[in-house]
C-alpha cells in the first residue's frame, strides 16, 4: 500500500534508492548531500538493501567507479553536490559518452568562490552540456518520484544516457516535507530488472570500452548518436511520466503549468521556488493581473517546441534563474534557452530575466511581486535581492 | 611456486600482436608477462589509464585485447577497477554471475606516481581484489617524454631538459613501491621485464592475493630513454644489476629480495647505455652521477635492511 510520510528531502531520496535497490553505490559525502550517503549506508548496515557501497576517496573517483560498475552491468546510483559535481566534470562527459545509464541525485548547491554551502543551480547548470538528462524537483515528493523515473529513462534502449535529478540544497534536502511513497513491490516492478548489452563481465564475449578514436575518426558519429539519444529522451521522459502516473496518481511531463492557460504574463522557474511562484500567481490574479507559471522539470533535453506552444498566447515572459552564466549581459541559462526557443516565431513575447537566490539568498513573495511590477520598465536582466 | 616455460608457451596470449606500440617497447612485454599468470580459462577485466598502452592497443575499430578492457580517463584507473570489482561482487552475491574473474589495472608511471596517485591509494586502502600494474618507463612517454615523479635525478626529458643552466631533472624519484607497501595490502612487488620468471611468479602471487596488490614493473621506453630498440631487455637487466631498480616483494608485510645481486655494478654502466643520461658524462655534471649513485646506495641499503639481508 502507498503510504504518506514526513521526511527530509535527503531521506526521500534514500527511500527511492532503497526501493530501487541498486547493485553498486559509489559515493563521497559533501554538504548538503551528505545525509543521502549516511542514510543509505545505514540501510545497507541494517540489511534493507543488497547494494554494495564504495566509499571512494573523491567525487572524481565516485563517478569513475560508477562508470566501471555500470560498464560491468551493474545498476549504479550516486549522489553529490556543488564542488563534488565540479570535481566529477571530466567523468560526467565520459559517463554519457559511453552511454551508461547511471542515475545521480545532485543536491543543488552553489560553487565556490567564495565558499558557500547554500542552494543555487550553478553546479548543475554548469553541467548542462555534459550529455546528462536533467530533471529538477520542486519538493521532496518530486525528488522521490523523479529518481524512480530516472532509472527507467536512463536505461531505456532509445536513450541510454545518465540522468541527474536535482533537489534544492537545504530548501528541499533539509526540510521535512509530507510525501507519498509508492508501495515497495510497485516500485520494484516499475523499475524492473536491468540488463546491459556488452558487459565487461561477460566472459563469453569480452568487450572493450573507451577505445581510442585515433586514426579512423568515429568520434563525430558517436557524438551524433549521443545527440539522438538525448533527443529521444524527450518522448521517453513523457512516456515514463505517464506510466508512473498510472501507479502513483502523480503524472509527470516536461514541465508543469499553473494558471497559464489564459495568462498574459508567464513566469518560468525550476526547482523549489515554484511553490512561492504559485502563491505569487494567485496574489497577482487577485490583483487582476493575469499571471501564470511554467515550472520547468526537464532542462535536458530542453523542451523548446512545447515551451513555445505553451507560451504562445502570453505577451510577457519573466524567467527566474537561480544561476548566472556570467557571460556579459546574457542572463541566466534558463533565460537564454527559453528566449532562444522563440527566435523563429513570428509572434514573440517580451522576455525579462531575474537572476535570484545566488548562494542561498531567499526569494520571497514580495520580491516576486516587485519583480513583476518592475518588469514593464526595468532592465532586460535584473539581479533580484542583491545588495548594490 | 614452480614455473615451467613449456607451460607458459602453451598459454593463450591475451594481448594479440598487431598493436601499435613501438618496436622494443617494454609495456607490451610487461602486459604479456603479467597476463600469463592468470589461470587458463579464467576471465580477466583490465582497466587502462590513459597511456601509450591504452591508445595503442585499442584503436577503434581495432582491438588487441583478448580480455575485457576499459579505458575511461588518465587519473582514475584505481577507481575504475574498484567499480568493476565491486560490480562483480554485487552480481555474484545475487547469483547473476559465477565465472572466475581477475581484475587488473595497467597504468604508466604518470597515471600511477602522479595524476592517478589518489585513486590508487583509495583502491589499495579499500582492499579491492585487483592487481594494479604500473608499467614504469620513468616519464610521460605518451605525450612525448616529460618528467614524472618516477624520473631519476639528472634525467633529460622535454620538461627537465639539459642546458646551460640545467643538468636535467633536479629531484630524486619517489619510492612508489614502498608507498604502496605502506598501505598494508597483501602483496606488493617491484619487477622488471628482463626477468620473466620473476614477473610471472609475482603476478601469480598478486592474482591469488585476497585483496589489493601492486606490481611496479620497469618497462624501458627506447624512444624516451634514447637507446637502440633491441637493447630493452639488456638495459632493464642493467637496472637491476646496478641496484637502481632492485627486484623485491612485500608479502603480508614481509620484505624479500627476489633477485640478489652479489656485487652491484656502478650506475655509470646503466647510465652510459642511454641517451637520456649522456649529458651527465660532461665534466661539469660528474657530481650529478655521484649524487644519483649516493641516492641509489642509500635506497639499496635501506632495502637490504627491510629484507633482513646482510649489508654489502
Amino acid at each position: 500500500m502507498p503510504k504518506t510520510v514526513a521526511l527530509v528531502g535527503t531521506d526521500a531520496v534514500a527511500e527511492a534508492m532503497r526501493q530501487i535497490n541498486p547493485d553498486v553505490v559509489p559515493a563521497y559525502p559533501i554538504t548538503p548531500q551528505t545525509s543521502i550517503v549516511e542514510t543509505y549506508s545505514q540501510m545497507i548496515a541494517d540489511g534493507l538493501v543488497k547494494s554494495e557501497m564504495i566509499n571512494v576517496e573523491s567525487e572524481h573517483s565516485a563517478m569513475s567507479a560508477a562508470i566501471g560498475a555500470a560498464a560491468s552491468g551493474a545498476r549504479v546510483m550516486t549522489a553529490t553536490s556543488s564542488q563534488g559535481l565540479a570535481l566529477m566534470w571530466e567523468m560526467l562527459y565520459i559517463a554519457s559518452g559511453l552511454r551508461l545509464p547511471i542515475v545521480m541525485t545532485n543536491v543543488s548547491r552553489t560553487l565556490s568562490a567564495p565558499v558557500n554551502i547554500h542552494c543555487d543551480h550553478s553546479d548543475s547548470m554548469g553541467a548542462r552540456d555534459s550529455g546528462w538528462i536533467q530533471l529538477y524537483s520542486e519538493n521532496a515528493q518530486e525528488g522521490y518520484d523523479n529518481i524512480l523515473q530516472a532509472i527507467r529513462i536512463a536505461e531505456h534502449p532509445d536513450v541510454q544516457l545518465p540522468v541527474m535529478v536535482m533537489i534544492d540544497g537545504f530548501i528541499i534536502s533539509h526540510s521535512i516535507d509530507r510525501l507519498d511513497l509508492i508501495d515497495d513491490d510497485a516500485a520494484r516492478k516499475f523499475v524492473g530488472k536491468h540488463k546491459l548489452k556488452n558487459s565487461l563481465l561477460d566472459h563469453e564475449n569480452p568487450t572493450t570500452w573507451g577505445a581510442f578514436d585515433g586514426l579512423h575518426g568515429y568520434y563525430f558519429e558517436l557524438k551524433r548518436a549521443q545527440a539522438e539519444g538525448m533527443k529521444n529522451a524527450a518522448a521517453v521522459v513523457k512516456q515514463i511520466g505517464e506510466e508512473y502516473g498510472k501507479i502513483s496518481g502523480r503524472y509527470y511531463s516536461h514541465f508543469e503549468t499553473y494558471r497559464l492557460e489564459d495568462a498574459e504574463l508567464a513566469l518560468i522557474v525550476l526547482g523549489s521556488a515554484a511553490g512561492t511562484m504559485k502563491a505569487a500567481v494567485d496574489q497577482l490574479r487577485s490583483q487582476g493581473v493575469r499571471a501564470g507559471l511554467l515550472k520547468l522539470r526537464m532542462f535536458r533535453p530542453f523542451p523548446a517546441k512545447e515551451l513555445v506552444s505553451a507560451l504562445s498566447h502570453v505577451s510577457d515572459v519573466l524567467v527566474f534563474d537561480r544561476s548566472d552564466t556570467i557571460a556579459g549581459e546574457m542572463g541566466g541559462p534558463v533565460f537564454i534557452e527559453a528566449r532562444s526557443s522563440f527566435y523563429d516565431e513570428i509572434k514573440r513575447p517580451r522576455f525579462k530575466n531575474f537572476v535570484y537566490g545566488l548562494g542561498g539568498r531567499d526569494l520571497n513573495l514580495d520580491m516576486i511581486l516587485k519583480a513583476v511590477a518592475s518588469s514593464q520598465t526595468g532592465n532586460l536582466i535584473t539581479y533580484l535581492g542583491v545588495r548594490e | 611456486m614452480a614455473l615451467k616455460l613449456s607451460e607458459l608457451i602453451n598459454k593463450t596470449d591475451r594481448l594479440a600482436g598487431g598493436h601499435r606500440l613501438c618496436p622494443g617497447c617494454g609495456a607490451s612485454i610487461a602486459v604479456r608477462q603479467i597476463l600469463l599468470a592468470v589461470p587458463e580459462g579464467a576471465h580477466v577485466v583490465a582497466t587502462g589509464a590513459t597511456s601509450c598502452l591504452a591508445v595503442s592497443t585499442a584503436i577503434y575499430p581495432y582491438n588487441s585485447w583478448r580480455i575485457s578492457f576499459i579505458h575511461s580517463a588518465f587519473e582514475n584507473a584505481g577507481a575504475t577497477i574498484s567499480g568493476i570489482e565491486t560490480a562483480y561482487r554485487a552480481l555474484k552475491k545475487q547469483g547473476e554471475i559465477s565465472k572466475e574473474t581477475y581484475f587488473v589495472v595497467f597504468a604508466g608511471d604518470g597515471g600511477t606516481y602522479d595524476i592517478g596517485f589518489q585513486a590508487l591509494s583509495g583502491m589499495l586502502e579499500r582492499g579491492h581484489r585487483a592487481l594494479y600494474v604500473c608499467y614504469n618507463n620513468e616519464a610521460y612517454m605518451n605525450t612525448g617524454i616529460q618528467r614524472s615523479g618516477a624520473t631519476q635525478l639528472g634525467t633529460w626529458t622535454t620538461t627537465s631538459p639539459y642546458g646551460e643552466k640545467s643538468y636535467g631533472k633536479t629531484e630524486n624519484r619517489k619510492d612508489l613501491t614502498a608507498i604502496a607497501a605502506a598501505h598494508n595490502v597483501p602483496y606488493v612487488a617491484q619487477a622488471s621485464v628482463h626477468n620473466w620468471r620473476d614477473t610471472v611468479l609475482k603476478a601469480k602471487k598478486a592474482f591469488s592475493a585476497d585483496g589489493a596488490s601492486l606490481i611496479n614493473i620497469l618497462a624501458p621506453c627506447q624512444r624516451g630513454w634514447r637507446h637502440p630498440m633491441e637493447k630493452t631487455i639488456e638495459i632493464a637487466k642493467l637496472a637491476t644489476e646496478t641496484g637502481i631498480w632492485p627486484l623485491y616483494e612485500v608479502e603480508e608485510g614481509e620484505w624479500r629480495l627476489t633477485s640478489k645481486v652479489r656485487t652491484r655494478k656502478p650506475i655509470r654502466e646503466y647510465l652510459q647505455a642511454q641517451g637520456r643520461f649522456s649529458h651527465l658524462f660532461k665534466p661539469e655534471n660528474q657530481d650529478v652521477i655521484d649524487r644519483l649513485q649516493a641516492f641509489v646506495d642509500k635506497q639499496y641499503r635501506q632495502l637490504l635492511l627491510r629484507c633482513g639481508e646482510k649489508p654489502e
